[in-house]
């Protein structure tokens, strides 16, 4: 069955449905509600049997590249650091359809936000190649 | 480690009593889920104590210890007070014979309200007698996702009255989904599902069920040609034919031939014996060149007259068709039967190579370059994107 990472980010992807502050200056208790959806979004995926694995990345990023012959590795964190696409994480889903992965996609974006309310978070979905030619 | 030795000596033999033995805990009126569990815990026993301890009547075995595993379950279920009441009907005594106990439970594992993949773990667990842990290789899932889409699956059986036949075309569908799963890990997908199939065969004399077998067979003859030593995708007219498996194609054409022999006019052969005819002419020719394409389009003109809206409810059959009509009335009108797909398959990568495909026969490299990589971008596997970039370059390169 196809395998598809519902993807988040930190910041970067189409224009936010509204605006809203990083997490730590929000109500505890929203920080709370919010973290305890996530969970249950895990809890949910392995109850369907649809759970593949879930990770979550640092903020902090370094780009490296090879600095040639003898040379150390060049790094930076730049080009514009504060506005590039950055990861948050994922979950990894095994389902049925495209069509199934992009209704668990939106269920996550449900996440409550500041105030109890949905933050309309945008989740990329993005399939994964299978490793085996199919036998067909 | 040490259940090896076992596998390797009993592991077929073993598997194959898995549906005669469910089959009776069922009909003797077991809950289906706890038999299948019970059974599960009993396969996992007799790995365990068969390579010292050999029983001299394995079925029998299985179906005692299973039984047993049954009794002790319901024990504790009773002392936790916790008994659900179980309200299927009463299967039959008389229902049906012992050659029979797979398609039974075929129906039973391929339920048309399961979706497709809880049809498949359930049918390669309960029928196939794979344990979790294999299927969750397989399908490279953790074990207990497997785990849980089989419970989930089990349980929204239950209730469900279990003893009236099934929708075979949905079996057939499911074990050609096994077939093309592919193999990865221990576990052979791909001759599972010809195992199961053949099966499915001894209880059904329905000419679609050997379409599917003789098809299974036509295609896994090529397989050892497919993939070169360095895992690189080798296309049909550049394969080495010499490493075909000609034991499997000429029983694939037995088996063809005997579905096609019950057809007739009024009663026309249906998808797997038309794509199976198909599979058979390709695997008949000596060479690319000898390949009788006008005959293969005669059977895909038979293939997408199987639907009303074929451009629509089969696309996949009208892209083969223009592979053919390439090849008898040049690759012009191969390309304008595509065209009629683009709405529906012009995302898909399939589409795209075929397009490529058309464009090279026409010797028109920087289009068929263009199209392989279109193509690549959509792949969903990584074995044919690496093909199909490789394809772009290389005519890109002159």
């Amino acid at each position: 069955m196809p395998q598809y990472l519902l993807l988040k980010y930190y910041r970067g992807g189409p224009e936010r449905h509204h605006p809203f502050p990083p997490m730590d200056q929000w109500d505890p208790d929203d920080v709370e509600a919010h973290l305890a959806f996530l969970r249950h979004v895990t809890e949910l995926l392995k109850d369907n049997g649809e759970y593949v694995e879930h990770k979550g990345l640092t903020p902090t990023r370094t780009w490296v590249r090879y600095g040639g012959p003898d040379a150390a590795p060049v790094t930076t964190d730049g080009p514009l650091p504060e506005t590039s696409d950055l990861v948050a994480g994922w979950w990894m889903v095994d389902v049925d359809s495209h069509e199934r992965a992009v209704e668990l996609a939106a269920y996550t974006s449900s996440e409550p936000g500041p105030g109890g309310e949905p933050l309309y978070e945008w989740i990329d979905v993005r399939e994964v190649m299978s490793e085996s030619p199919s036998s067909d | 480690m040490s259940e090896e030795p076992a596998r390797a000596l009993d592991e077929g033999a073993l598997r194959a009593l898995v549906p005669q033995v469910l089959a009776g805990l069922v009909r003797r009126g077991e809950d289906f889920d706890a038999a299948e569990d019970a059974l599960q815990e009993a396969l996992l026993e007799a790995l365990r104590v068969w390579p010292e301890h050999p029983p001299r009547e394995p079925g029998a075995w299985l179906a005692t210890v299973a039984t047993r595993r049954l009794v002790d379950a319901r024990r504790s279920e009773a002392a936790r007070q916790r008994r659900e009441e179980v309200t299927y009907a009463e299967p039959s005594p008389t229902a049906t014979e012992e050659g029979d106990d797979t398609l039974f439970l075929l129906f039973c594992c391929c339920h048309p309200d399961l979706a497709p993949a809880s049809q498949v773990a359930l049918t390669l667990r309960a029928v196939g007698g794979l344990t979790t842990r294999e299927i969750a290789d397989a399908f490279y899932v953790p074990e207990a996702t497997m785990a849980q889409r089989i419970s989930r699956a089990k349980r929204s059986l239950r209730g469900r009255p279990l003893d009236q036949p099934g929708d075979l075309a949905v079996v057939l569908r499911v074990l050609y989904l096994i077939y093309t799963a592919g193999h990865a890990g221990r576990v052979d997908l791909a001759g599972e599902a010809i195992r199961l199939t053949r099966q499915l065969n001894l209880a059904t004399e329905e000419p679609e069920a050997r379409g599917l077998l003789a098809l299974m067979l036509l295609n896994h003859a090529r397989l050892p040609a497919r993939l070169d030593s360095d895992g690189r995708i080798v296309t049909l007219d550049q394969q080495d034919r010499g490493l075909w498996e000609t034991r499997e194609i000429a029983e694939g054409v037995r088996v063809l031939q005997s579905a096609l022999a019950v057809q007739t006019e009024e009663r026309r052969p249906g998808r797997y014996q038309v794509e199976a005819a198909i599979a058979a002419l390709h695997d008949d020719a000596p060479s690319p060149e000898e390949t009788d394409w006008p005959q293969i389009l005669a059977w895909y003109d038979d293939l997408v007259a199987l639907t009303d809206d074929p451009v629509r409810q089969d696309p996949a059959a009208v892209l083969g068709r223009a592979v053919a009509v390439g090849h008898v009335l040049g690759p012009d009108a191969g390309l304008r039967e595509t065209e009629r797909l683009r709405e529906v398959l012009g995302d898909r990568h399939r589409w795209h190579a075929v397009r490529g495909h058309l464009h090279e026969l026409n010797g028109d490299l920087p289009a068929a370059a263009t199209a392989y990589a279109e193509s690549a971008r959509r792949a969903t596997n990584v074995a044919e994107r690496d093909h199909l970039v490789r394809q772009a370059a290389r005519l890109r390169a002159g």
